[in-house]
């Protein structure tokens, strides 16, 4: 495209020398580079591995009492029973008494971005000199050197997460997804073929961050005035880019901040809503329909419960804790049994952290959701239900269902063999595998990722 | 007793009163003493205090019976280190949050009247058969933040089971900041308020008579009489240090203070010096699993620190340092779990199950001289006891019967009520309001 609007201009030059009369035709359009950072990130050898006689929960609501899984070449080659025969060549793992599971997926973490140590020097996850910082993108702050990710990754059995700006602004700017192996740079992490999510962010952190500054918005009704003041300039955007390319001519003026809300406009780019009441939740809805762009899903969704059907209706995912409450105003509401009610309306509920600590143990939390959902009676729950709120659900809410999130034949090998069963607080992860490279091994010290930042330091190489 | 009469009579009809004598039977019993759980045991309750617990317990004749059906019993959860009832929200909720402290005084503080026995976090917690906690006050300027008190979670408003009972000094990196960026200036701050302590100690009633005091003070008379009782130690010095520098220092002090009671919080590198903890008799609320370099004084932090400390003989206990404390005090039993994991973990160091129980019931309440009185289901104890659907170590599980002082407890919050309130979405003839 580059080369054949530099010849479209030669011959817009050579028709203005001429001093013909004909209407120069306009120059073809270029196509702005949407992925200037692309991944990096290439998947460590592995090997031909059959795990055998495991409880296998394959993530996608089916349980396997003696399992059968056999991965290589980076993805699931075969899922079943104890017939399953195993390749030829493959290393076999005993099962027995453990259990494989698809590595959990955090779709809502600061890893990297608000790194350990905590220190102010660190801290790059909020841009707030502005309530509307779509332009900003979370993986330029992101410290690869966050001893937290090999923390995620061996204490946690999480192989996938997503990094979002924080809540200070109405629009904090892009996320991204990673793969959890280390890398020195951020491209190194990134999960190749994952589109982009914006952080967007309603209720009382914008309104008390710029509120106390004294400027908009100072209200709940200033958030949405402000976000809807936004979304029309983007969508002027969008009308001038699409002419654009449409009929060349003139390049645009381009605009980082609205180049964001234009991909998610044109559907490329998926909205990452912080969002705990219902009632704003739902005005959140009515804004997404009055511009045309949809809602993946709803974060701290702390009020879900109570407008499930609505989201349901929509098909917009929840991202929820299990217990978390009263930190805040807007999560007084909490109640322990909001996702398994979420679950039950027929929404996609998702298990998040949100926290550094908490990303180590979101099967104890998918865990609690689920003892507290029988207890209050929700059908048709199980343990293999409840791993759909850690591993499919919030792949589906990120767009990369098609490639991990669940156990099946042809996806990444994102694998977690736990050495019990992984809702009990008694169990831990025993080997994870990210695209079938073994990325962690509880019995072997050499297999325990250690950041840059720890070399030298007391508790270096620890067990953690 | 006659205190919880009220809110005795206020739930459920059939739940045996304080000063009834009633048994537990059938349960899976665990004595929150470090020993495994014992099956078809049971505990006997007489006029709120525990009267035996365990195998082979006969049950006294006219005792009303409480079938466990087989589902474990255990003491309260006491939360070892807490801000439990001084918020009921943290966050920019304008009134709801007592745990700032910015006033003229620090040590002098007693954290009592801030505590609201009605907040949500109170209920909350007891439904999830927290019975009680160790609360202190948030610090403010100084690095003294004043003097904490243990509490019962029960509904009813008497909650304060020992009022100043410590004093909570931070020596660490916020001590640090308090004292003007550095724990030099944060240690002679200590030393020279203990030495101001120590000039008002000559006088009966330092506050009251017109004692003599040098000139050169830093300290209001108020909050250096407060010093008193722990520079006599008569009080304890709970002092929250992390690194392991700092956790020597603390050590160090206890020699040349003599009479303090000192007992560390958070102390996230203590199994760097566990074999010198162990040796100085100095006990340890920790944080469970913190693993994280969080800060600069935590590079060392690992989950097995509590399993080491212990290992080295350091009496350790569980609290939530700068983790929720406020709230979320039921995660003790979740953390406590976790810590009984790590037994299977090469390289880690974990806790029995038994263990991991003391560590969240009768180890927080030995580290500040209460465990004659709470935290396990020995003969004499406060009857705190909680029947649980299942293994409390467990998150998954939950408190079915919460007795503190021998009353049972209403287990319903604002939670279950919006729960039920929730439960079914359909719009009926009356809005959700209307629903209760």
């Amino acid at each position: 495209m580059i080369r054949l609007g530099g010849i479209a201009a030669a011959v817009l030059a050579l028709g203005a020398c001429a001093a013909a009369p004909d209407k120069p035709r306009p120059a073809a359009a270029i196509r702005i580079n949407e992925d200037p950072f692309p991944s990096t990130y290439q998947r460590y050898p592995g090997v031909l591995t059959v795990i055998r006689h495991a409880t296998v929960i394959d993530g996608d609501g089916h349980q396997i009492a003696d399992g059968t899984l056999v991965f290589g070449d980076g993805v699931i080659q075969a899922v079943g029973g104890p017939e399953l025969a195993s390749p030829a060549g493959a290393a076999e793992v005993d099962g027995t008494g453990k259990w494989v599971t698809p590595g959990i997926i955090d779709i809502h973490s600061h890893l990297g971005d608000y790194p350990s140590p905590g220190v102010a020097s660190l801290s790059d996850g909020n841009e707030a000199t502005s309530p509307v910082r779509p332009e900003v993108w979370a993986e330029h702050s992101v410290w690869p050197q966050d001893p937290g990710f090999s923390r995620a990754l061996a204490n946690g059995g999480v192989t996938t997460l997503q990094v979002l700006p924080g809540s200070a602004n109405l629009f904090g700017g892009r996320s991204v997804v990673l793969k959890n192996v280390p890398a020195r740079t951020a491209q190194g992490m990134k999960f190749p073929g994952a589109p982009y999510g914006l952080k967007m962010a309603c209720g009382e952190n914008p309104k008390r961050v710029y509120g106390s500054k004294g400027q908009m918005p100072q209200t709940r009704m200033g958030n949405i005035a402000l976000a809807r003041a936004t979304w029309i300039k983007a969508a002027a955007y969008k009308r001038k880019w699409d002419k654009y390319y449409a009929k060349g001519g003139d390049m645009p003026e381009r605009d980082l901040a609205m180049d964001t809300l234009k991909g998610v406009l044109d559907g490329k780019i998926l909205v990452q809503n912080h969002c705990y009441r219902a009632d704003e939740m739902a005005n959140m809805i009515d804004m997404s329909k009055e511009f045309g762009y949809h809602i993946s899903a709803f974060h701290h969704a702390v009020e879900a419960y109570k407008i499930a059907d609505i989201l349901a209706a929509n098909n917009i995912c929840a991202v929820m804790w299990a217990d978390w409450y009263g930190f805040k105003m807007e999560s007084y509401d909490a109640i322990k049994e909001n996702i398994p009610f979420v679950h039950n309306a027929g929404a996609c509920a998702i298990v998040h952290s949100d926290d550094a600590n908490y990303i180590q143990r979101l099967n104890q939390e998918a865990s609690k959701a689920l003892a507290d959902g029988v207890r209050a009676g929700v059908p048709n729950l199980s343990e293999a239900v409840a791993w759909e709120w850690l591993s499919r659900n919030p792949a589906k809410a990120l767009g990369i269902l098609d490639k991990t999130g669940t156990l099946a034949q042809g996806k990444m090998a994102d694998v977690v063999l736990w050495n019990g069963d992984p809702f009990s607080d008694y169990t831990r992860p025993e080997r994870v595998w990210v695209d079938g490279a073994e990325m962690y091994d509880a019995n072997d010290p050499r297999k325990r990722p250690v950041s840059d930042f720890e070399l030298g330091q007391p508790g270096e190489g620890d067990v953690k | 007793m006659r205190r919880r009469l009220l809110a005795a009579l206020l739930i459920a009809a059939a739940a045996p009163a304080g000063a009834q004598t009633f048994a537990i039977v059938n349960g899976m019993v665990a004595r929150g003493d470090g020993s495994e759980p014992i099956r078809d045991g049971t505990v006997v309750v007489r006029n709120g205090r525990i009267v035996a617990a365990g195998a082979g317990v006969s049950v006294p004749a006219g005792a009303q019976i409480v079938d466990a059906n087989g589902k474990w019993v255990t003491p309260g959860i006491v939360a070892g280190f807490s801000r439990l009832g001084l918020a009921d929200v943290d966050l920019a909720a304008d009134g709801a949050d007592d745990t700032n402290n910015n006033g003229p005084f620090s040590a002098a503080i007693d954290v009592v009247p801030a505590i609201n026995p009605l907040h949500q976090t109170v209920a909350v917690n007891r439904a999830d058969g927290v019975t009680r906690a160790l609360v202190a006050p948030g610090v403010g300027k100084s690095i003294f933040a004043g003097q904490g008190a243990v509490i019962d979670t029960g509904a009813d408003m008497d909650p304060i089971t020992r009022p100043r009972l410590f004093q909570f000094v931070e020596l660490g990196e916020t001590g640090k900041d308090k004292a003007g960026g550095s724990r030099a200036s944060a240690h002679v701050l200590f030393r020279n308020a203990l030495r101001e302590a120590a000039e008002l100690s000559r006088y009966a009633r330092p506050i009251t008579v017109k004692g003599e005091r040098s000139d050169d003070v830093l300290l209001t008379r108020f909050d250096a009489a407060a010093l008193v009782p722990v520079l006599k130690g008569q009080q304890y010095l709970l002092v929250h240090v992390e690194r392991a520098s700092d956790i020597l220092a603390v050590i160090e002090l206890k020699r040349e203070f003599a009479g303090l009671k000192p007992v560390l919080v958070g102390a996230s590198e203590g199994w760097t010096v566990a074999d010198k903890i162990a040796r100085s008799g100095i006990p340890v609320i920790a944080s469970a699993v913190n693993d994280l370099p969080a800060s600069f004084e935590q590079l060392a932090a690992t989950q097995s620190n509590i399993g080491r400390m212990r290992s080295a003989g350091v009496n350790v206990s569980i609290g939530m340092i700068d983790d929720n404390d406020t709230r979320n005090l039921f995660m003790e039993r979740q953390y406590a779990g976790n810590l009984v994991a790590l037994q299977k973990i090469p390289g880690a160091a974990g806790v029995s199950w038994g263990e991991a129980l003391a560590m969240i019931t009768s180890r927080p309440a030995q580290a500040v001289g209460m465990g004659a009185e709470i935290g396990s289901l020995a003969a004499g104890r406060r009857a705190d006891v909680v029947i649980w659907s299942g293994d409390p170590l467990e998150g998954a599980s939950a408190a079915e019967q919460v007795y503190i002082d021998g009353v049972r407890q209403p287990l319903d919050t604002h939670q279950t009520k919006l729960r039920d309130r929730y439960r079914y979405l359909p719009r009926r003839d009356l809005p959700e309001a209307y629903r209760r």
